[in-house]
Formats: C-alpha cells, structure tokens, sequence
C-alpha cells in the first residue's frame, strides 16, 4: 500500500464522515420542535457535511489524477460563506413573520423591542384572530 | 471497496434528502420549507461531487458551483419574500 493509496483512502473516508454526519442533520430535521432550532440543524451540520464531502473529492482528484480543481475550492469556499447567511435571513423573515416559538421555550425577549407598539395579542393563531372579527 | 463505500455514502445522502422532503411537504409554516429546500441543495452538491468521483469523470464540477449560486440565491428569495410580501423592491427611500 503506496502513499497514494492511503491519501485515497483518507478522502473516501471524509466523504463517508460527511455523509453520516448529513444523515444526523436530516434527522434533526425531523425530531427538533422548531423553525428556530431546525435551522441548527440545517446549517451547522449540513455545512460541516459538504465541506467534509467537497474536501475528499478535492484530495481524490488531486491525488488519484493529479488534478488542481479550481472550481472545487471556489465551491467549498461559497459554501462555507453563504450558509450561515442563508440560515440567519430565514430565521430573520421566520421571527418577524410570526412564527411562534415551540412550547417550553423561555422568555421572549426580542418581542417587546419589535412588536412592543402594537397591540398585544397573546396568541397569534387563527382562533383568536376569527374571535376578534365576531366581536367586532 | 473504495466504490463500495462510495456508493454507501451516495445512498445515505439520498437518504438525507428523503427525510427532507418530509419536512418540506409537512412542514408547519413557510420559513420551514424555505430551510429545506436550502439544505436539500447542499445535500444535492456534495452528492454530484461523489457521482463526479464514481464516473471518474471532471465535467459535473460546474454544476457543483452553478447549484451553490443558486441554492442561495433561492434562499435569498423566499426569505425576502416571506418578510416583506415582494421580492424586488422598488422604492428606496432610505
């Protein structure tokens, strides 16, 4: 087993750990309660996996074809600038859209500085919206 | 066995991507499926990039960078559409 051999073996080896690790950030996906805490597991963990996945198609290429892939490292690079933003603008337009926290979550603090002028509903679900329109 | 393992880890993203369609058809509110769709594009490229390895083949590597632009991009879009109501806005008065 040549030098080679083991850097193929390595990168292999990062693409199977990025794949494992896509598989856990699915099944938070799934089980967390959520918008706020699902967007942890979309971007911490989904990152981590493409970043390991690219990074092993990198070092296979470079070592099994002797190939400097430029447009590899520009993806990596794009990937690793542009995910964490994509997750704050969604869960910025979530917060600001009212989507309401999961039960058991603590206190509010953000609420009174950007909703704080306006009437307090306590709850913003259709029941106490339809209440409202018969009351009026 | 280097294929074998290849094809393991492409049939655990495919997998990944199975789950989130769960979550972007059921999922309660828009924002939810905005995060889907963002991650199963991340999941789509790192996946071109193990078919790229299996073909042994360096024409899929555009498309890895062409989906990262336009993953974000659509993320970029339904997030701003999500909190203002329009897409593009036309006045700027501030």
């Amino acid at each position: 087993m040549n030098v080679s051999q083991i850097v193929e073996w390595v990168a292999v080896l990062m693409i199977l750990f990025g794949s494992i690790i896509s598989v856990v950030s699915a099944f938070g996906m799934i089980r967390l309660p959520d918008v706020y805490t699902r967007s942890h597991a979309a971007t911490k963990s989904a990152t981590l996996s493409v970043l390991a996945c690219l990074s092993g198609a990198f070092i296979y290429f470079w070592s099994h074809d002797g190939y400097v892939s430029i447009r590899l490292i520009l993806g990596i690079i794009f990937v690793f600038i542009t995910a964490p933003v994509a997750g704050h603008l969604v869960c910025r337009a979530a917060y600001r859209s009212r989507v309401p926290l999961a039960e058991g979550s603590g206190e509010d603090l953000l609420k009174p500085v950007l909703f704080g002028d306006e009437v307090t509903v306590p709850e913003h679900n259709e029941e106490t919206l339809i209440e409202r329109e018969q009351k009026e | 066995m280097i294929e074998k393992i290849l094809l393991i880890s492409l049939v655990l993203f495919m997998i990944a991507i199975a789950l989130l369609l769960y979550r972007v058809i059921v999922g309660p509110s828009m924002p939810d499926r905005a995060i889907g769709l963002d991650t199963i594009g991340v999941n789509l490229i790192s996946s071109i990039a193990i078919v790229s390895i299996l073909l042994k083949t360096k024409a899929f590597l555009e498309a890895i960078l062409i989906l990262g632009i336009l993953a974000f991009i659509g993320t970029i879009a339904f997030s701003k559409y999500i909190e203002r109501g329009v897409i593009v806005e036309r006045k700027s008065n501030r």
